[in-house]
């Protein structure tokens, strides 16, 4: 039997009402996250994939809200919860990790009163406990000297260990869910590796379950269990990484792999997907994608696109998902 | 028969000290930040030559150092025979134009792309008539947009402006740093396409600068690895991919996600790059490197050929050979 999944995301819609109408940057999202288990959320931007993290964590702007849908963390719904309620469930229940470690840390805090502040918050411990349990948690995430380095002020660190004491912040409270927004986008190759590796190994030891949005093809290839194709606010397709990366059954995600210059080599061009994604507010009928796509035809114009579970193999959102020889 | 662009023994160093007075009375030294050091490569006309390296490594300084933005502290640039920084009218008859990573950056917001792209022909004294729609057709987009202006088009757009705009100049060698960072992937595909088609049409040149090795192996015909300004490794994308000589190249390597859809174990690499205000002495990369010994600390390996690669490493046959065994 499969465990209970610690996320459960259930036809997600977030809307944002303006002067000109509605839009839905993030339009009928369902998946769920299994304990240990990593999900790769990609897609270009403006496909809704950040709106959808911040969605589940109550994070959105006014005036973008959830219109319609529900999300279950551990068995509990949550996304009707009241603001204070919803700030206790983070932090304490679902860690964050975002892009730009330098903003998401306190300049003028050291790293050490940031650490120890946030687990008193949410687990019932002295001061004293909190500093070796600030200190634990720096050393799980591979900072040499932890606790000297209790006392040094983020600008001490360079980027990857910056991103790693975030890492830290994130886990210290031991969460079920942590959801990580291009959590290497802003370091070099070598420390994205090593952050990779890092988030898999607690990953792993933890049973964390891990939601892991990124517009690189090749961080959830490293990381990734499954991933979710994002396409204009819908799934285009959620799989196994192996199996979309290699036979894609949505042509959009056929079309993203085709551009991608690793899976290319030796080839003189690179496929390119004519056009580029439509604005939220401009998403055509029918099949969002069927204006750039090579397989559409009348009923991907008029009729929207069949959901995920429609597909016999349940990974594409599409209507004449594209068949791989076995 | 010398290459176009010849590099030789290129460096800059910044002086990164703090103002007179507080040196005086907290007795400080000035600090230099050696930024490119000892850099020689050749290009040959209508080539394609890459520049990698993680922040920090140089790369985008010797790009500017090319465009002729930047004096060399040291060495020079020689392009079509004349030298660069000596000579002000070789910039102008090299035809040497650049194309940078932030298409939202480098066009100005409150002029119509018409005025935008004829600007490197109006300031030469050229005649413009018709030259805009000419060079937006061939960059993939319409006449009519000649009269837009920048916020009204995508990122992948613009940066096919960025290319009309140097292509006005009809130059012989365009320096491209990091052009499709800013872009999304199928984006990317698109300008990368349009960027070799123009190269074979018109046979230009270019020096393409980028952090992402899977863009680099795509485009290029011949690989630099750059790490703290010097250069590390050259060779073929082929011969690069296939056996790496340099231990940095190895890591690189080795680091870079490979899409295969496998998780792998590999060997993380350690540490981040070093402080460039004090490198290390001896190989830049020595105190990362698994093969490091003695002489790796005191002597900095000359760039010097092996196996059909140039490499900067004093141990390049032994790792070669454990490499093989």
């Amino acid at each position: 039997m499969t465990p209970p999944p610690v996320l459960s995301v259930r036809n997600l819609v977030v809307a944002i009402p303006s002067r000109a109408g509605i839009s839905r940057p993030v339009n009928g999202i369902s998946y769920d996250i299994a304990p240990g288990e990593i999900l790769g959320v990609v897609g270009e931007s403006g496909a809704g994939k950040s709106m959808a993290g911040n969605a589940i964590i109550g994070l959105l702007d006014r005036p973008a809200h959830i219109a319609s849908g529900e999300v279950w963390l551990n068995g509990n719904r949550i996304d009707n919860l009241p603001p204070d309620d919803l700030r206790r469930i983070r932090g304490r229940q679902i860690g964050m990790v975002f892009q730009d470690p330098l903003t998401s840390l306190n300049p003028l805090l050291q790293i050490g009163d940031q650490l120890t502040e946030t687990i008193r918050e949410h687990l019932p411990m002295s001061a004293a406990q909190a500093r070796d349990r600030a200190v634990a948690a720096l050393e799980e995430v591979g900072i040499p000297a932890a606790a000297e380095r209790l006392n040094s002020y983020p600008h001490e660190f360079s980027g990857g260990m910056r991103q790693r004491v975030v890492i830290a912040l994130a886990l210290c409270a031991e969460p079920s869910l942590v959801i990580a927004d291009e959590p290497t986008t802003a370091l070099d190759v070598s420390v994205q590796a090593q952050i990779i590796a890092l988030l898999r190994r607690l990953c792993r030891d933890r049973g964390t379950a891990v939601m892991l949005v990124t517009h690189d093809m090749g961080v959830i290839a490293e990381a990734a269990d499954r991933v979710a194709v994002m396409y204009a606010g819908r799934l285009a397709e959620l799989g196994p990484v192996r199996s979309v990366i290699h036979a894609p059954r949505h042509p959009y995600a056929d079309g993203l792999m085709g551009a991608m210059p690793s899976l290319s080599i030796g080839q003189r061009r690179l496929r390119q997907i004519p056009g580029a994604m439509p604005r939220p507010s401009r998403i055509p009928p029918g099949c969002a994608f069927n204006p750039r796509c090579p397989r559409a035809a009348d009923k991907c114009r008029v009729d929207p696109p069949p959901t995920l579970a429609d597909d016999p193999q349940g990974r594409a959102a599409c209507w004449f998902p594209m068949e791989h020889p076995a | 028969m010398t290459a176009f662009v010849e590099v030789s023994h290129l460096g800059r160093s910044f002086d990164v000290s703090k103002p007179w007075l507080n040196r005086v009375i907290e007795r400080l030294p000035r600090r230099n930040l050696v930024a490119v050091s000892d850099v020689s490569f050749q290009i040959e006309e209508g080539a394609v030559y890459a520049l990698v390296g993680e922040s920090g490594s140089g790369k985008s300084t010797i790009g500017r150092m090319l465009a002729g933005l930047m004096t060399p502290s040291e060495g020079q640039v020689r392009v079509a025979g004349a030298d660069l920084h000596a000579d002000p009218s070789a910039r102008k008859a090299a035809g040497i134009q650049m194309i940078f990573q932030d298409p939202y950056a480098s066009l100005n917001p409150r002029w119509r792309v018409r005025r935008i792209i004829c600007e490197p022909v109006v300031v030469a004294g050229g005649e413009t008539a018709g030259l805009a729609e000419r060079l937006l057709e061939q960059v993939g987009l319409s006449a009519e947009d000649a009269e837009k202006f920048p916020h009204e088009f995508s990122g992948g757009q613009r940066q096919r402006i960025c290319i009309a705009r140097a292509l006005a100049a009809n130059p012989r060698l365009i320096i491209c740093d990091e052009p499709t960072s800013a872009l999304d992937v199928s984006v990317q595909a698109q300008v990368l396409n349009l960027m070799s088609d123009l190269r074979d049409e018109l046979g230009l040149t270019y020096m393409f600068i980028s952090h992402d090795l899977t863009v680099v192996r795509h485009m290029a015909d011949r690989i630099g690895v750059l790490y703290l300004g010097r250069l590390m490794e050259e060779a073929t994308p082929a011969q690069l991919f296939a056996r790496p000589r340099h231990p940095y190249t190895q890591m690189l390597l080795a680091a870079a996600p490979l899409m295969d859809g496998r998780t792998r174990e590999i060997d993380l690499p350690k540490g981040e790059v070093p402080d460039p205000i004090s490198p290390p002495p001896g190989c830049a990369f020595n105190p990362r490197c698994p093969f490091a010994v003695d002489l790796c600390r005191k002597e900095r390996p000359e760039l010097r050929e092996f196996g059909g690669s140039r490499v900067a490493c004093h141990r390049a046959e032994e790792i070669a050979a454990q490499s093989a065994a």
